[in-house]
């Protein structure tokens, strides 16, 4: 009975095979070794939307698991994007810099360097020095930990703040939604440091890998990505597959029960907040690259709901839940607002998705969370006939984000 | 008629100055008839003032058409006249005093007046006078406008003279403050600008501040030794300070000519450029030159062997700068000008200070009277049902566009904001209730839940007001009776939209305050949402209350969205812009309390327009630290600012 | 003997009603104790303040031989402390199986770091078989505890308050509710408990009380009434006034 970790967890095991796979074949139909069936854009997508699975399984952790509804992942993720966008604007633009001062008659000053990047970086916003926020920027590995250490350092003082005080259910979501506002507004101003909504762009260029086509770099950063979410599955996996599992579903589902057993629920929320932002930077800044790239829209408050959508739709507390729904919501809304979607004509009104898709997807959550509340994942109970509790609609525990009856199985 | 023609111009050649022997204005015209015909701007002053001093009725009239070149005089004798062009070079001669017609002539038997700018401008100094006193009060208001826009030493004597004889009071005070204006910029004696100056101590208007600020306007020099007597010292600047930096103050030096220019980083680069010989410049090889040490190494060795000039040294700008003396002068030269001019500004400023300080709580309360508005519906469907709704800015936004289309059907202002009122009430009400049939009331308990099945009908909603009113704004036109503001002075002042937004919001208060207080359906809400068993065994319907109440709020939040549609541009987007605020409306003021909600909104919209106010340049920081505030606002009060305690308050 | 739980001056008002008055009570290290107590007299407000749920507005709560203070500590350090408690409707993890329920309350580091590097030991799994038997749910142990019966669900949480090994138990009218087996099991099991530890029983139920044969505390309107045996309560002429009315 307890034998190893992949026994006790057979569905680890198949989506990391099913992930394998599906990266084998991308590879083998990609355009830099394969067949070039699938282009190189299409395989971005991909990519993207393997990013997308990761920080949808942070957000299942969070909130699935332990009970947050946190409306502030996609900031975490955001600024993941921004701590690698800095670094690749930066070194890039160094090489365009250098290269047209090389001209010179007289070779240039580091000083002149710096400044003649700055120029080029921050014309748009009227600026041509670098901001404090940028003193790292040339530096790939600091920027790397940057990548982990800001959004972990941001959602440990905010969760700090709000575990602290107690702040539970939608109040909490309402705050980390606040959270996620005052960051994106603050993003938006041109002194922000970070190009204001201009974003950071051009981030699909890799510095010094000019040379190498981009059927080539996406089909690396498609393999990143695939290796992030299956090291982000199995840690996912280990984490609610033991007692911590059973701690944080406690706390989800009666969390002053939970304290009363003696386990500090702050310290726990914290610990699963922190490093599901954390998880979620990591994601953010595989992602942004293939994006090329990003702009403070992307951090804002709808975009976070939309990744609890993505979960919800998926079936929260289940890992391959969160992956299902982040991988068709995402990937359907590409193919309908990308204006593929065949337009429907009904007689009196042509029914255009670009616009339509939008409502299609709000309608299609209302009936999710209403009839479905163990969303597509709920679809595996059925083939594993698998029963939820009869409960006579009760919920498993008294707590806001706990289960409801149709979540449970048997 | 050609003998005619001659006959009429013989009788009046003889009639002619015997014309001007009874005829003063003519006869004040024929005194001054050789400045009149040099037309000089420097000679031709005594002959305006003879005109404009003859204290004769006619003498406005010359002058206004002597100014538009329509002042003609008859070459055979010289005499005076108006014209009127009748065609065919032939003008019609009029006699200026009797206004009849002399008859019509040729223009070559005629000579224009043509006064040059100048003159015409001394004209105009003259004739505003005239217009001071013209017996229209609409005229004289307008040369009072003109005056104050483009005032001249010259108006001052005219407005002084102007003034006793003034018979409407307002413009009499207009008259005497603009003399008053006057006379600190032009009078010549300095005690009067003295007394001008101090009548304006704590004065708002902004006229005052703009002749009192000329007054102390500064500028900076450098002199070797000491500040010249004559000139009117503000203060003496040490270099280095916060007043004046280094680099400013040697750039006055070089300014003033009194030390040589720096060599700047680019100066320096262009001058190595130059000097390029065999690859090495100075003896230092250009590959060499990306540092600024070798770049000066190269450059002092091309100024020791002459080729270029020697730059100023550290040393060198250290000992420019301490053997000179900087300061201020003001551009006016009474010291005791600039002194009373500075108490005046002083005692101004503070005063604006206080005014500024009141019309900063005035915006603070439209603020919040907005975020009232848009979160008084919250403060139902969250605050008392504790049903979070994400869907409500799209309830706002469905109410400004109600009031959108009802305009483009009953096109008076008045009218169909009236319509609009209630009917987006109506239709929000319903909108409401279907959701709380449809959807709500299966997930009372399941907030969370809640939060995102709203959050899907929000963006829904949202795309379909997309979709039918596309994305850009819609105008909401509010009816003339609410343009324009009430100003109470140069400082304070508040739209009309804004008062009736207040208005609007303590009309909203008061109505839920009767709602929940004083009817049944008050008491019912009540107690359904205390213990929805207990009123359900006394025979209250929860599931009715809970969808009266729930439609109340939303249609509470439509009658808000026509309010804010006329203040702010309706988008599809428009609720958006308002849902989290709202939220920490209701949050920060502490759920289930109308009062809360109210002092949250107070907190709130003060809070964003102090932020403002600080740092004026930039709203988006004001909300970044407003939010930044709110998260910590509540970590120190939780429940908000009045909160429900103990076991009544749940948990 | 020193007492293990010392209460002394304990108030505490919400809104301006006192809930609990000036109210001293002590409890030595193995004692089981029974509070009775009309609706509103104070007593679950006793266990929250007792377990760092609600803060008194004055008095002291000091606990075992060092007589630490627990008013500094919240809930979870109280817990760790040796404070275990029993609400008065099962509270169980519904979601998750007897085992992981008990294994969850086994006596081990709670600090998240050693929690997720955790892997459960033979020992603990004997430990957890061991108290499953206790609690007669034995063959239930892979179950979802949610679709344990009532009285079930009562015998669980008082297993895992054992797994907790508390040095204090506080149980919130665990009969109610229970059939008369069940009401039998449960006094063994308190009875049982009581031998190693201190052990707090509010309860409403006379009868129960009775068949607990301890000493008696009686709360009445925030203060402590009468105390004595369960006879020697019953007889008492306030008590009477208070539980009859006059």
């Amino acid at each position: 009975m307890r034998d190893s970790f992949f026994a006790k967890n057979p569905s680890v095991l198949i989506f990391l095979t099913l992930l394998a796979l599906f990266t084998l074949a991308v590879t083998l139909l990609g355009e830099a070794h394969g067949t070039g069936a699938i282009s190189t854009s299409f395989v971005k997508t991909l990519g993207k939307t393997l990013c997308l699975c990761l920080v949808a399984i942070a957000m299942d952790l969070v909130w699935g698991y332990t009970g947050i509804l946190s409306l502030g992942h996609f900031a975490f993720f955001g600024l993941g994007g921004y701590m690698i966008g800095m670094w690749l604007m930066y070194a890039r633009t160094e090489l365009i810099v250098a290269e047209s001062l090389a001209q010179a008659e007289i070779p240039p000053t580091p000083d002149e360097i710096r400044d003649a990047i700055a120029t080029q970086i921050f014309g748009v916003v009227g600026g041509s020095e670098f901001p404090a926020v940028w003193a790292f920027a040339h530096s790939l590995p600091i920027q790397l930990a940057l990548v982990v250490l800001v959004p972990g350092a941001l959602a440990l003082v905010f969760g700090w703040l709000a575990f602290r005080s107690r702040v539970t259910g939608v109040y909490l979501s309402i705050l980390t939604q606040a959270m996620t506002l005052a960051l994106a507004l603050y993003l938006f101003q041109n002194d922000s440091g970070l190009r204001g909504n201009n974003g950071l762009s051009g981030l699909q260029n890799i510095p010094g890998a000019g040379d190498i086509p981009q059927s080539i770099i996406s089909i690396r950063f498609f393999w990143a990505s695939a290796a992030a979410l299956a090291a982000g599955y199995l840690l996912a996996a280990f984490m609610v597959s033991g007692k911590f599992g059973s701690v944080i579903r406690g706390i989800r589902d009666d969390e002053a029960r939970v304290r009363f057993l003696g386990y500090s629920v702050e310290g726990y929320k914290l610990f699963v907040f922190t490093l599901t932002a954390v998880i979620a930077g990591v994601a953010g800044a595989l992602y942004y690259p293939q994006a090329g790239i990003i702009n403070p829209a992307e951090v804002a408050p709808i975009a976070s709901i939309y990744l609890a959508v993505w979960v919800a739709i998926g079936g929260r507390g289940r890992l391959y839940g969160a992956v299902i729904g982040a991988a068709l919501v995402s990937l359907l809304s590409t193919w309908f607002t990308g204006g593929q979607a065949p337009a429907l004509p009904l007689g009196f009104y042509t029914v255009d998705w670009v616009d339509w898709w939008q409502v299609l997807l709000g309608l299609g959550f209302v009936l999710v969370t209403l009839f479905a509340p163990s969303g597509i994942g709920g679809l595996f109970d059925l083939v594993a006939g698998r029963r939820h509790p009869d409960r006579h609609g009760a919920d498993l525990g008294p707590d806001k984000g706990s289960f409801r009856e149709r979540e449970a199985e048997q | 008629m050609r003998i005619l023609l001659a006959s009429v111009y013989l009788f009046l050649l003889i009639a002619g100055p015997a014309a001007a022997q009874d005829n003063p204005i003519q006869q004040v015209l024929q005194e001054n008839r050789d400045l009149l015909e040099e037309s000089s701007r420097r000679t031709i002053g005594p002959a305006i003032d003879a005109i404009s001093d003859s204290g004769l009725p006619q003498a406005q009239a010359v002058l206004e058409k002597w100014q538009a070149k329509e002042l003609w005089q008859r070459e055979a004798d010289g005499l005076f006249f108006f014209a009127e062009d009748i065609g065919s070079d032939t003008y019609r001669l009029i006699d200026i005093a009797t206004g009849a017609p002399v008859g019509s002539y040729d223009e070559d038997d005629l000579d224009q007046l043509k006064p040059n700018s100048g003159i015409r401008g001394m004209i105009g100094a003259a004739l505003v006078r005239f217009q001071l006193m013209d017996p229209d009060p609409a005229k004289r208001a307008d040369a009072l406008d003109a005056i104050s826009r483009d005032a001249e030493a010259s108006h001052l004597d005219a407005l002084r003279g102007s003034i006793a004889d003034e018979t409407d009071p307002g413009l009499k005070a207009r008259k005497a403050r603009l003399e008053r204006i006057l006379t600190i910029a032009y009078d010549p004696d300095p005690a009067a600008r003295i007394a001008a100056i101090q009548s304006f101590k704590g004065d708002l208007g902004v006229d005052a501040r703009a002749a009192l600020n000329p007054l102390v306007a500064t500028t900076r020099a450098a002199v070797t030794d000491a500040p010249p007597e004559d000139e009117n010292i503000a203060r003496l600047l040490r270099p280095g300070s916060d007043a004046l930096s280094e680099v400013e103050a040697y750039a006055l030096l070089v300014d003033a000519g009194l030390a040589p220019p720096r060599l700047s980083l680019d100066d320096q680069r262009a001058a190595l450029a130059a000097h390029i010989e065999n690859g090495r410049v100075g003896g230092v090889p250009v590959d060499r030159l990306d540092t600024v040490a070798a770049r000066d190494r190269a450059y002092s060795a091309l100024a020791d062997a002459g080729t270029v000039p020697a730059a100023a040294t550290e040393a060198e700008v250290a000992q420019a700068l301490s053997s000179h003396v900087f300061y201020e002068r003001y551009a006016e030269t009474d010291p005791a000008v600039t002194e009373a001019a500075n108490a005046a500004l002083g005692a101004i400023a503070f005063k604006v200070g206080l005014n500024q300080g009141a019309d900063l709580a005035l915006d603070a309360l439209s603020l919040a009277s907005i975020y009232f508005l848009a979160a008084i519906g919250l403060a139902i469907t969250f605050g008392v049902m504790g049903v979070i709704n994400m869907a409500h800015g799209e309830f706002i936004m469905m109410g400004a566009y109600t009031g959108y289309v009802v305009q483009q059907v009953v096109p008076n202002y008045t009218a169909s904001i009236l319509i609009a009122l209630p009917l987006a009430f109506v239709l929000t009400f319903a909108a409401g209730v279907a959701m709380e049939r449809l959807v709500i009331r299966w997930l009372y308990n399941r907030p969370l839940e809640t939060l995102l099945a709203t959050f899907g009908i929000s963006i829904a909603l949202q795309q379909l007001a997309k979709n039918i009113f596309g994305t850009q704004a819609r105008p909401l036109t509010s009816p003339d009776w609410l343009d324009g503001a009430l100003v109470f002075n140069d400082v304070v002042s508040i739209s009309y939209i804004r008062i009736a937004i207040f208005v609007l919001a303590l009309a909203f208060l008061a109505l839920f305050l009767f709602i929940m207080r004083r009817t049944r359906l008050g008491l019912e809400v009540r107690a359904v949402t205390q213990n929805p068993r207990m009123a359900a065994s006394m025979g209250i319907n929860p599931d009715r209350i809970n969808m009266l109440t729930f439609g109340l709020g939303s249609g509470i939040a439509g009658v808000a969205g026509v309010a804010i549609g006329l203040y702010a541009k309706v988008t599809s987007e428009l609720g958006q812009d308002y849902i989290v605020q709202s939220f920490m409306t209701v949050v920060v003021g502490g759920v289930g309390n109308i009062w809360g909600t109210l002092l949250g909104a107070t907190l709130i919209g003060s809070l964003q327009k102090g932020i403002e106010w600080l740092n004026p340049s930039n709203t988006l920081a004001a909300q970044t630290y407003m939010i930044l505030f709110i998260i910590l606002f509540i970590q120190f009060r939780p429940r908000g600012i009045i909160a429900l305690r103990g076991r009544a308050a749940g948990d | 003997m020193t007492s293990l739980l010392e209460v002394s001056g304990v108030s505490v008002s919400f809104d301006g009603f006192n809930a609990i008055n000036n109210l001293s009570f002590e409890i030595g290290p193995a004692e089981l104790r029974a509070i009775i107590g009309p609706n509103g007299a104070g007593k679950t407000t006793f266990m929250d303040i007792v377990t760092g749920k609600t803060r008194p507005d004055e008095g002291h709560v000091l606990w075992g031989g060092m007589n630490k203070s627990l008013l500094k500590m919240n809930e979870s350090q109280i817990a760790r402390e040796g404070v275990g408690r029993k609400f008065q409707r099962p509270t169980v993890f519904e979601d998750q199986s007897v085992f992981d329920n008990l294994m969850m309350a086994l006596k081990k580091n709670r600090a998240p770091w050693s929690v997720l590097f955790y892997r459960q030991s033979a020992a603990d799994r004997a430990r957890v078989a061991e108290l499953a038997e206790e609690i007669g749910l034995s063959d239930q142990l892979h179950r979802k505890s949610g679709e344990l019966s009532h009285g079930q669900k009562q015998w669980l949480e008082i297993g895992m308050l054992l797994a907790q090994e508390p040095k204090l138990l506080l149980v919130d009218e665990p009969a109610a509710g229970m059939t008369l087996a069940e009401r039998e099991h449960t006094t063994d099991l308190l009875k049982e408990a009581a031998k190693t530890r201190a052990v707090v029983v509010v309860e409403h139920d006379m009868e129960f009380v009775r068949r607990l044969g301890c000493k008696v505390t009686v709360l009445h309107e925030g203060a402590v009434l009468a105390e004595g045996s369960i006879d020697h309560v019953t007889q008492n002429r306030q008590v009477i006034d208070v539980y009859l009315g006059r």
